[in-house]
């Protein structure tokens, strides 16, 4: 367990030693920025009773945001150790790979996390100056950050595991990119239903980010979603363990 | 099995995509000894080493450390060694404190013990003046020596080093070596080189691999006493020509007389004894009885750089 928290501190505060998590940080702060100026000039025009969390989640910054920062989070977590060459000193400490996995998720997961707070902050912000209760309850806060910890989690694993199966961080970036946006846009189809059958579009919608995304920045934590996301990372996340420890005897 | 030898190794051999990388290699390292692993780039030590400290699995054949199987007992393996890979691998972003103390919190250290040890590994290993430094920053001889201190830093029963002196400038190489010389007074230390003269000046075994196989094992000393056998004698000696080669070629156990103008009026004779003899002091008598000048004689002891030459070529003409 103690090796599991020198790994993640490790994994942590290598995003903010290097330039790597200031640069996605002020990456997202600038989407993030676009997207309440936006909404500002929205609400300026009309009224609505929509609550923020919903308003920022409905300006489409909000899933550039998740599908690129993920792949970018991850990428560097085996790929780089691997191309560095320090991948080499820490398969010969006497750490397991699951802690190494573990460890660069859970790091991965917390700087994703610190990653999103300025959305509470705006949010907050738009609270304190609209002066009507109805439009933020903690709840939806609540819901959208679950929301953001669960489907960026499933995100950051896919991520994971393309960075075990390189060396090159590019190509780990990109291969994680590629499959984050086919889970996403398969949901999508469930959104703009491009005349697929009654059975397709039901089948779609069970796995629709956007859907699912949509109850829980309303405030509502569906369990068959919780229980969805949780076990493709689980599955994901052991998938890359596997992948790891198929080194000592391949 | 634990019998007093720290490493076992037992056929090994390990094919890469059809590739023989090490063929069926075995040797012992005991206790306390100092083992030089030497042989030219693609010889299979990087290889070696690796199965050892159980980066890679082998193909066939068997290996331990310490008594466990680096196989099966992966794990106790890793606890109980300071692995320092080639061009020993560093994270750049951190400072040297902070990285040995990570190294040593995941090696298992605790608490007080893992503050004392990561201070007394940076003192044996003088990198304390540099404790605050981004690693990044660090001339190449400081990361080299903070690769060893992460090697030593959770005090392990045998240290493995790959190439150890690699890119390093005369000045740290000495260090660095008096250093790994330090190191085999409390620990067994295998590494591996290309460089002849370090396992000589550090080692007290060489294992000379080449091809993936084992060509020679033991002390550099042995393995000149077997050179010996034909080492030759030079001796620079002013005397007529035809008569030096007659009485040369007369003394008793001369087998073949090389004679080559030296400067002035003297010539360079290289005597090659039959048998392992010693000419040193025929020729001398000789140069006194006929009252010829000599200024110079010797005997050639051959440095493990023939030797290695030697076996190496050796091997290679059997294999043509």
């Amino acid at each position: 367990m103690a090796a599991f928290w020198a790994l993640f501190r490790r994994e942590l505060a290598g995003f903010f030693v290097s330039m790597t998590g200031y640069i996605i940080i002020a990456a997202v702060l600038f989407f993030l920025g676009f997207s309440f100026t936006e909404l500002l000039e929205s609400l300026n025009v009309e009224p609505t009773h929509v609550p923020v969390t919903e308003l920022f989640y409905n300006t489409w910054y909000f899933w550039l945001i998740m599908l690129l920062s993920a792949p970018v989070i991850t990428m560097r977590s085996f790929a780089l150790e691997k191309s560095s060459g320090t991948y080499e000193t820490l398969a010969t400490a006497p750490v397991t790979e699951q802690q190494m996995v573990l460890a660069k998720f859970a790091g991965a997961l917390v700087f994703f996390f610190v990653m999103w707070l300025p959305l509470a902050a705006c949010v907050l912000l738009t609270r304190y100056y609209t002066n009507d209760p109805g439009g933020l309850t903690w709840g939806a806060l609540l819901g959208t950050y679950v929301g953001i910890i669960l489907i960026g989690g499933v995100f950051l694993s896919i991520g994971c595991l393309t960075s075990v199966l390189t060396r090159s961080q590019i190509v780990s970036a990109i291969v994680s990119f590629v499959l984050c946006c086919s889970l996403f846009v398969l949901g999508l189809r469930a959104v703009f239903d491009v005349g697929d059958t009654q059975l397709n579009a039901q089948l779609l919608s069970y796995i629709s980010m956007v859907e699912h995304m949509q109850d829980f920045v309303r405030g509502v934590i569906d369990t068959r979603y919780v229980v969805l996301y949780l076990t493709l990372i689980v599955f994901l996340i052991f998938m890359t363990i596997k992948v790891l420890e198929s080194r000592r005897w391949r | 099995m634990n019998d007093g030898s720290m490493i076992r190794v037992d056929k090994l051999t390990k094919e890469y995509g059809g590739n023989l990388a090490l063929d069926a290699v075995s040797f012992d390292v005991g206790k306390g000894e100092i083992v030089g692993l030497l042989g030219p780039n693609g010889a299979g030590k990087t290889t070696t080493l690796r199965i050892l400290s159980c980066y890679l699995p082998a193909t066939s054949g068997y290996a331990s450390v310490a008594g466990h199987d680096v196989f099966s007992a992966s794990e106790k393996v890793r606890k109980c060694i300071g692995y320092m890979p080639e061009n020993n691998p560093l994270y750049p972003e951190m400072r040297v404190r902070e990285y040995l103390q990570f190294r040593a919190k995941i090696k298992g250290l605790r608490g007080q013990n893992c503050d004392h040890r990561v201070n007394t590994v940076m003192e044996e290993c003088g990198v304390a003046d540099v404790h605050r430094k981004l690693i990044g920053h660090l001339s190449k001889g400081y990361r080299q020596r903070v690769g060893l201190a992460d090697a030593l830093v959770h005090e392990p029963d045998l240290i493995i080093l790959d190439e150890p002196t690699q890119g390093l400038d005369p000045n740290q190489i000495r260090s660095v070596r008096e250093l790994i010389k330090e190191l085999g007074k409390a620990h067994t230390v295998l590494l591996s080189t290309h460089i002849l003269s370090e396992v000589e000046m550090t080692c007290n075994r060489v294992l000379i691999l080449h091809k993936g196989r084992i060509l020679a094992a033991d002390t550099p000393e042995n393995l000149q006493a077997v050179m010996s056998d034909s080492s030759q004698v030079i001796a620079e000696i002013k005397a007529p020509l035809g008569r030096l080669r007659l009485e040369l070629e007369d003394l008793p156990g001369v087998g073949y007389v090389d004679i080559t103008a030296s400067d002035g009026d003297y010539f360079r004779c290289s005597i090659t004894p039959v048998g392992g003899a010693d000419l040193r002091e025929e020729v001398y008598r000789l140069a006194r009885s006929e009252g010829w000048d000599l200024r110079e004689l010797r005997r050639c002891r051959h440095s493990l750089e023939d030797i290695f030459i030697h076996i190496t070529r050796r091997n290679g003409e059997e294999e043509e």
